[in-house]
């Protein structure tokens, strides 16, 4: 069988930029444009523009299968808003971590990872009533990620629409460069910012725009490189690295997003496991010297195997290198000290509180 | 472009310059350009005897860690400090400010190869 990667509606964009692509998820996606280092910069202290299309967009028109399938209570979720939550398994583990728009509609709108988003629709699908109620529009649909702390005043430039009033974790519908979006004050780096979903067809037309636009912001293209740095510094997970099905929500520290007080796929299954305990935590940590964790090295701590690391990486921003990992509950808490394998030596590392990286400037 | 006639190319992206007793290895430009943003170097210390094609060190970018190997055997006279707070010097000028190490009494490599047999080998690597 021969998987071809899918195009987003601006690769001819990222190729004539000179970005460097990878494969992910399915996708080819620019992994750098320059330098990620310059991009993470870019970001953290002017604006950067994310191409995200490769995210999965799934309409959910079935309330009650929207309770039964999300880990949190979406009775209270008034329209105009947006949840971070999991899908989980009977088992507790988590299928994948997604975010629930309400809709003006009463429908919701479900952004999921480029990798799940046909598995997911399937797993959704496999607990509906009717077909009807779920469609994948992922592919019709271009996402741009708009992020840093000149995003807001760079997109409220190219916009009628009133974003003071767009608060995090809330969207609009309106026109960005005279192009209809659903613009979200959402972002996956840390920064405020937003992120603007249009029609495939207009993708390269807002694209264009907010480049044009963000010259005076000093804005770069960035890439999946510096998105994985800020989403790391940011103690933000990243699904298929820090946690998959063989994990559940109490062992990522997501607990937050798991309402027990209603029934959802996976509840009884985290509720047994709050109540026996778990074995392992997901914890972040810097390094004590210059080596780089990466995901997959092992945590070891009197000179025993004590853990896996999840993820990995300098913080640019930070000036250390940093990580996540599941280890012990023993472990778990900040100022806790451990040794990270790394080709062969144990280099030491210490716990401290995620994120690792907080904006100075809030709301 | 910085003058390369003098310099030696290793197939795994090294490279190597002599001058009288001592010589200089580097990551080439296609290196670097593979790696993306260097950000760690882990260096033999002074002193330690390489051999041609040995295991130097290891070089980590943000995407990956991977293996560097000397071009010629010799004898670690000195590595490249600055680059323990400047790793990003091997990207903005691996033929110069991005050195890695100098070796004492090199040895000759008779399987490295020009300039232009190097070019081509990258050609016939990213094709």
């Amino acid at each position: 069988m021969v998987v071809t990667a899918q195009r987003t509606p601006l690769h001819g964009e990222h190729v004539r930029l000179g970005a460097q692509m990878t494969n992910f998820g399915g996708w080819v996606m620019p992994l750098q444009y320059s330098s990620i280092r310059e991009e993470h910069r870019a970001v953290r202290e002017g604006v950067g523009l994310f191409d995200l299309s490769h995210m999965g967009e799934l309409r959910l028109d079935d309330k009650g299968l929207g309770q039964r399938v999300i880990s949190r209570d979406l009775t209270r979720l008034e329209s105009g808003r947006i949840q971070y939550a999991l899908l989980c398994n009977e088992e507790g583990g988590i299928i994948d971590d997604v975010l629930v728009y309400a809709m003006a509609d009463g429908g919701y709108l479900l952004v999921v990872n480029a990798g799940n988003q046909d598995s997911d629709f399937d797993w959704i699908q496999t607990q509906a009533p009717s077909p009807s109620s779920l469609r994948n529009v992922g592919r019709e649909w271009a996402l741009l990620g708009v992020q840093g702390p000149r995003a807001v005043g760079l997109v409220q430039r190219l916009t009628k629409s009133e974003l003071g009033g767009v608060k995090y974790y809330t969207f609009i519908e309106g026109r960005v460069a005279d192009v209809p979006c659903v613009i979200s004050r959402t972002g996956y780096t840390g920064e405020d910012g937003f992120e603007l979903f249009c029609g495939n067809g207009d993708a390269v037309r807002l694209w264009r725009a907010l480049l044009d636009e963000g010259q005076s912001d000093g804005i770069r293209p960035a890439g999946l490189g510096a998105r994985d740095t800020l989403r790391l510094e940011a103690g933000m997970r990243l699904y298929g690295n820090d946690m998959d099905t063989s994990t559940n929500p109490l062992e990522a520290g997501l607990e937050w997003t798991v309402s027990l007080d209603k029934d959802f796929i996976g509840r009884d299954a985290v509720v047994r496991a709050r109540e026996q305990g778990v074995s392992r935590r997901l914890v972040g940590f810097k390094m004590l010297d210059r080596s780089i964790p990466r995901h997959g090295y092992a945590v070891v701590s009197d000179g025993q195997r004590a853990g896996t690391v999840t993820s990995g990486n300098v913080a640019f921003t930070l000036g250390y290198n940093i990580g996540m990992a599941y280890v012990s509950p023993a472990l778990a808490e900040p100022g806790s000290r451990f040794g990270i394998d790394v080709r062969g030596t144990a280099a030491p590392a210490e716990v401290v509180a995620l994120p690792f990286y907080k904006r100075p400037h809030p709301k | 472009m910085p003058d390369l006639s003098g310099m030696r190319f290793a197939e795994s992206h090294e490279w190597v310059r002599k001058e009288g007793d001592s010589a200089t290895v580097g990551i080439t430009e296609y290196a670097q350009s593979q790696l993306g943003d260097v950000i760690y170097l882990e260096l033999p210390n002074v002193g330690q005897q390489l051999d041609a094609g040995g295991r130097l060190g290891v070089i980590e970018s943000v995407k990956a860690a991977s293996d560097l190997y000397s071009p010629v055997g010799g004898e670690v006279a000195e590595v490249n400090q600055e680059l323990k707070d400047h790793p990003e010097y091997v990207n903005q000028d691996p033929y110069g400010k991005g050195w890695i190490i100098k070796l004492r009494a090199p040895k000759d490599n008779p399987k490295l190869l020009d300039q232009k047999a190097y070019d081509e080998f990258v050609k016939g690597q990213s094709s």
